[in-house]
This record gives C-alpha cells, sequence and structure tokens, in this order.
C-alpha cells in the first residue's frame, strides 16, 4: 500500500514549490503517473523512495510513514521493501549479474542466496547471463536484470522510472507484461512514472501530474 | 558479496590503476625495508666484530681503512709494519697490554682470503673448531665455516694461494697450504677467512723470490747436464716446522697490523695511541670510534634514500588518493544505486577506506617481498664484499611499524575520496543518470 498526502517539494534556490496530486494505491493495485518531462516526475519518484525528504506532506508505505524515519532506518526500509527500476539499466559494474542480485540482497540485509537468485533470473528468462558482467547483456536483458534486481527481496511496492523509454515496441510489450506479472504474483503495488504513450493503453489506474 | 570482496572486484575491475598504485607504494616500502634490513645487518655484524679489541696499530694511513683492512677484511691494508717496529707490543709483560695479535695478509684462495695469525685471535671472536686441529705449524691451515661449505674444503684437502685479494690464476703461489681444521660458523668474519702461520706468509713470499731466482739459474745453465742443483732446499724445512715465537723472529720481517687488548681502559692507554701516531711512523686507531664515523658517513647516504623513500611513498599515496577519486567519478551512479539498495552511508564510506587500505596493504607486501626476496638474491654478493653473512628472511621490528603506516597511508589517502562517496546525494546523481 502506498498513500500520499499533499506532497510539495521545493528545489534548493527555488521560491516556487512544486505540489503533487494525492496518490492511494492499494496493496497489489497497479497505477501509472503520467507527466511531461520537466513535470517533476523523477522528482516524485525519488520522493516516493525516500531518496529525497519532501517539504510538505506525508509519505505512507504500508503501515511506516517514511518521511519521518532517521536516514539510517529509511536506508534499511527501503532495501527491504521499496524496489526501484531505473530508466536506464546500471549496474556495479565489477560485479557479474548474480553477484549484483548477491549485493541487492546483502545491502538489504537479507541473506546471500543463490539459489533465489537464479530463480528470480530464470523466470525472467535471463537465467543463461548469470555469471555474465552486466555490460555484456543487451538492453533488453539489462532490464529484464534491473527488474530482478528490483524484485529479489520481494519487495511490498516496486517503482519504476520511465522502465521503457529506452526500448523498442517489443521489448515495451514484454517488460511491462514481465513487471505486471512479477507484481502480481509477489502482490506488489506497481507504480510506474513515465510519459511513454505506449502504456496509456495497457493500465487502467492513471493520474495526470 | 561483502564488502572486502566488493573492494577488491572494484579494484581488479581496474587493474592498470591499481597495478600502478600498487607499484608505487611498493617501491616505497621496499626502498625503506631494504635501508631497514641493510642498516640493520651492517651494524650488528660491525658490532659483532669489534671482538673486543680496544687499538690497531698498522702503516701510517687512513685510520678507517687500517680497521676495515683488518677487522672487516673489507678494503685494501694500508701497508706493512716491520716486527722491529712493533717488538715491544708483543712483549707479554707490556704493562698496558693484555693480549696482541699479529695479522699478516694480502694472499688469497678462490677468493677467501688468507690471514696468518696466531690461534689467540679465535678468544677475541668466541669462535670454536668444528673439526680437526688448529693451525700450529707452516702451511697448515684452519679454514672458516663459511669458506669450508662454500669452496667444499675438508680436512687434508691441499691448496695453494693466490698473491691479492681477488681470485686469479695468473698470480698463484706455488706453496701448498693443507687443511687441518675446520671452524664452528660463528656469524663473525672468521667464517670468512682462511688461517695460517704468520710464518707461512713469510716463506711463501720468500720461496717465490728464490724460485724465481733459480728459475733463472736453470735457464742459464741449461747445457750443464748432471750439474746438481739445491734451489730452495733449504726452506723445505721450515716448510712444517712449529715456528719460532714472532718475539724472536729478525727485525726486518714484516706483518700488516696488530690487533690489542689493553688490560684495562684507562688514561695510560689512551695516551699510548696518541703517543704511536705522534712519535713513530705507526699509526694506531680505535676500532669503536672508527665504526662510529663509519656510520655516520654513511648515515648521510642513508638520509638521503630514506628522504626519496618517503617522497615515493607520498606520491604513491597521493596516486592511491587519485586513482580512488577518479573511480569515484565513473562510479557515482553506482554508489547511489547502492544506496538505493539500502546501503547507509557507513557503508559506502567503508567501501572506498577499504579499498585504499587493500591497495596500500598490497603495496606493502609486494615491497616487503621484493626487499627480503632482494635482499636474498643478493646476499651472496654483499656477502663476497662486506665478508658477512646476509640474510633475507630476518624481520624487522621497524617492519611492523612501516605496516601501520602504510595503512595508516593508506587510509588517508581514502578519507577524502569516502566522505565525498558517503556525502553523494542519490537522487542527484540519478536524475543526472
Amino acid at each position: 500500500m502506498l498513500v500520499t498526502k499533499d506532497l510539495q517539494y521545493t528545489y534548493q534556490g527555488d521560491s516556487k514549490s512544486l505540489k503533487f496530486p494525492d496518490i492511494e494505491c492499494a496493496t497489489g493495485e497497479q497505477m501509472l503517473l503520467l507527466g511531461q518531462s520537466g513535470s517533476g516526475k523523477t522528482t516524485l519518484l525519488h520522493l516516493l523512495a525516500g531518496l529525497r525528504t519532501p517539504g510538505a506532506g506525508s509519505i505512507q508505505v504500508n503501515d511506516t510513514i517514511i518521511n519521518q524515519l532517521p536516514s539510517r532506518k529509511l536506508d534499511q526500509f527501503r532495501g527491504k521493501n521499496i524496489g526501484v527500476i531505473f530508466q536506464e539499466a546500471h549496474f556495479v559494474r565489477a560485479l557479474t549479474v548474480a553477484e549484483n542480485l548477491l549485493l541487492a540482497q546483502k545491502l538489504a540485509g537479507v541473506n546471500p542466496d543463490l539459489t533465489t537468485v537464479r530463480d528470480i533470473l530464470e523466470h525472467l528468462n535471463v537465467g543463461h547471463k548469470i555469471n555474465a558482467r552486466t555490460s555484456q547483456l543487451s538492453v533488453g536483458e539489462q532490464q529484464r536484470v534491473n527488474i530482478a534486481r528490483a524484485m529479489i527481496n520481494k519487495p511490498s511496492v516496486i517503482l519504476a522510472d520511465e522502465p521503457t523509454s529506452a526500448l523498442d515496441d517489443k521489448n515495451t510489450a514484454q517488460v511491462v507484461d514481465l513487471l505486471r506479472q512479477e507484481a502480481d504474483e509477489a502482490k506488489a503495488t506497481l507504480l510506474i512514472v513515465t510519459h511513454d504513450n505506449r502504456l496509456k493503453t495497457i493500465f487502467e489506474n492513471q493520474i495526470e501530474l | 558479496m561483502n564488502l572486502l570482496k566488493l573492494s577488491w572486484k572494484n579494484l581488479t575491475n581496474k587493474p592498470l590503476a591499481m597495478l600502478l598504485s600498487i607499484v608505487l607504494f611498493a617501491l616505497g616500502v621496499g626502498l625503506i625495508s631494504l635501508l631497514f634490513l641493510l642498516e640493520n645487518q651492517l651494524q650488528k655484524n660491525f658490532e659483532k666484530n669489534l671482538a673486543g679489541i680496544d687499538l690497531v696499530i698498522g702503516a701510517k694511513g687512513s685510520p678507517l681503512q687500517m680497521i676495515l683492512s683488518s677487522m672487516y677484511h673489507i678494503d685494501a691494508p694500508t701497508g706493512n709494519i716491520s716486527l722491529g717496529e712493533i717488538r715491544p707490543f708483543l712483549n707479554p709483560k707490556h704493562p698496558l697490554i693484555e693480549t696482541a695479535i699479529p695479522l699478516s695478509m694480502g694472499d688469497n684462495y678462490r677468493g677467501y682470503r688468507i690471514l696468518g695469525t696466531e690461534p689467540k685471535i679465535l678468544d677475541f671472536y668466541g669462535v670454536e673448531l668444528a673439526e680437526g686441529a688448529l693451525w700450529e705449524r707452516n702451511f697448515e691451515a684452519t679454514v672458516g665455516a663459511s669458506v669450508a661449505a662454500e669452496l667444499g674444503l675438508q680436512i687434508g684437502d691441499e691448496f695453494s694461494s693466490s698473491h691479492g685479494f681477488v681470485d686469479d690464476d695468473d698470480f698463484a703461489h706455488d706453496h701448498n697450504f693443507k687443511v687441518v681444521g675446520i671452524l664452528q660458523p660463528s656469524g663473525t668474519v672468521m667464517d670468512q677467512l682462511i688461517l695460517c702461520t704468520t710464518q707461512s706468509f713469510w716463506l711463501v713470499h720468500d720461496h717465490e723470490m728464490e724460485a724465481g731466482e733459480a728459475d733463472e739459474e736453470e735457464h742459464d745453465h741449461e747445457h750443464e747436464e748432471g750439474e746438481e742443483h739445491d734451489h730452495g732446499g733449504h726452506d723445505h724445512d721450515a716448510h712444517n716446522a712449529v715456528p719460532k715465537p714472532l718475539l724472536q723472529e729478525a727485525d726486518e720481517e714484516e706483518i700488516t697490523s696488530l690487533l690489542i687488548k689493553f688490560k684495562g681502559r684507562n688514561f695510560q692507554a689512551l695516551n699510548m695511541q696518541r703517543s704511536i701516531n705522534e712519535n713513530t711512523d705507526l699509526q694506531a686507531a680505535t676500532p669503536a670510534i672508527e665504526i662510529n664515523r663509519l656510520f655516520s658517513l654513511m648515515d648521510t647516504g642513508e638520509q638521503a634514500l630514506r628522504i626519496l623513500a618517503v617522497v615515493i611513498i607520498f606520491v604513491s599515496g597521493l596516486s592511491i588518493f587519485i586513482s580512488l577519486f577518479s573511480s569515484l567519478q565513473d562510479r557515482q551512479y553506482e554508489l547511489a544505486l547502492m544506496r538505493v539498495m539500502g546501503a547507509t552511508p557507513g557503508k559506502i564510506f567503508s567501501l572506498i577506506i577499504l579499498e585504499g587500505i587493500l591497495l596500500a596493504l598490497l603495496g606493502f607486501v609486494v615491497g616487503i617481498f621484493l626487499s627480503h626476496g632482494g635482499m636474498q638474491l643478493f646476499a651472496g654478493a654483499m656477502q663476497e664484499a662486506y665478508r658477512y653473512t646476509f640474510s633475507g628472511l630476518e624481520f624487522l621490528r621497524e617492519e611492523l611499524y612501516l605496516f601501520f603506516g602504510a595503512l595508516g597511508i593508506g587510509f588517508l589517502a581514502a578519507i577524502l575520496p569516502a566522505i565525498r562517496a558517503a556525502r553523494t546525494d542519490i537522487s542527484e546523481t540519478l536524475s543526472e543518470g
């Protein structure tokens, strides 16, 4: 469950503050946040993920008001409960695909487990890349591994920032399917921030910024 | 995937940058450790070989050279002194002198110096026989442990000496020495010497002259067949004889120098050195003073090398700093990503610090390996130069301090990059993509 109220953010050195519409996303619900470039989409996503602190308002994930958590607690909470998928898939370059996922487990305070890693990669059809360097992956594969990393700790909220903007139509369809499927199976709330019109027809719940 | 493993992977991901930092660090550490090793082992060697000798008397020249040649058997002697000049010091009734040991040198066998002296020299160095006997008759030789081991000499073996201090067959004498004993290893210069009677030296060189004359004679009279020659026959009696005490030998016979131990170090003893230097053609020098002078001479050079090593270490610290900082630039996004995945700023800080410390640690290990390996590798050559067994397998307390110093430098070099990495604003970094 993800609920925001009267969320505001003020950029440094800016007198005008950005106001966001209230969001109410029940557990397992999937929602699209639409907005043009510069509408503050990414800022909102970072607020929801606890990467920025809001100027006013509150963000509740399950039973926790995350903007009131001390930073150390927030880091841990994020690692465990929020999976973030970025526009471009970035990884720790020195590590292999499997090691990147093991690191995600470790940093979230979950016991690193290679079986879980292998299962999720198989599930996302990139099982054969388990020992590859992340730089050796194709764009589509990268995005799959990216999803795997966001999902590995079974988060209750998945936030995706323009997950399809770098992909062609075929890959876009696959990635969105995967995201919806994974979120369904994990009973996680899925929130996609995008300006990609291809997605509008797929999701029922939409909020315009 | 713990932090240590992650930092190691991050380093090996850029092998060239890592190599540069490690090589620089290793050079600095290696140089400092090598200086420590050399200084320590040389000093120990010199002090061990002081052997309680209070005064060395020899020919006029450089006092340091005289000490080096007479006590450490490096460098050439300053010249010879005649028995006539030193006879008073040999007298056992001398009021100040407890022991006086004559030394004759100038010959070698395959690079090992032959020393004409008396068996009581072994008491100074605390060396005992391992097997066989001490030299007593002329042309009997008792050899040091290293000599015996290196040349494979055994009791009963015979060898002929060469003139000078380097192994050269052109200067071979035609007198055969016979090995009668082998000394126990002592870590002193005695390990490196071949010991015989003073008179053996005289006989080798006298005979040389006579043999030369005999050769000419033979050449002159080669047509006179049947004529009897008695060349050099007379000294064959002296060959195996027990020599007379030096005190009874003729005034014009020469030795190289005299090692003196006083009955007590008092004002008169100190005065004796000055009066020898001022009133005679001889030179007297105190080993401890000359060696201290040598150390202070070496210290100037060591100081320069030490400064160089510190500069190298500083530069290598700088290189660790720069390589961490520039890798940070590339890795900002992935560090932010790690924060998103739940890493606290403290974890990011530790990660970068670990990378710095790992680099320093590796540099330290490689450096120590270089210095000790080098020491071990060159031990042979240095043994020849310094007449002392060097070892690369000895570790010093100073190297422990060097270890902590290295860790400290790795930490210091990493601290700024680490603070910067920990403070990076995740949201902004991610937005910039």
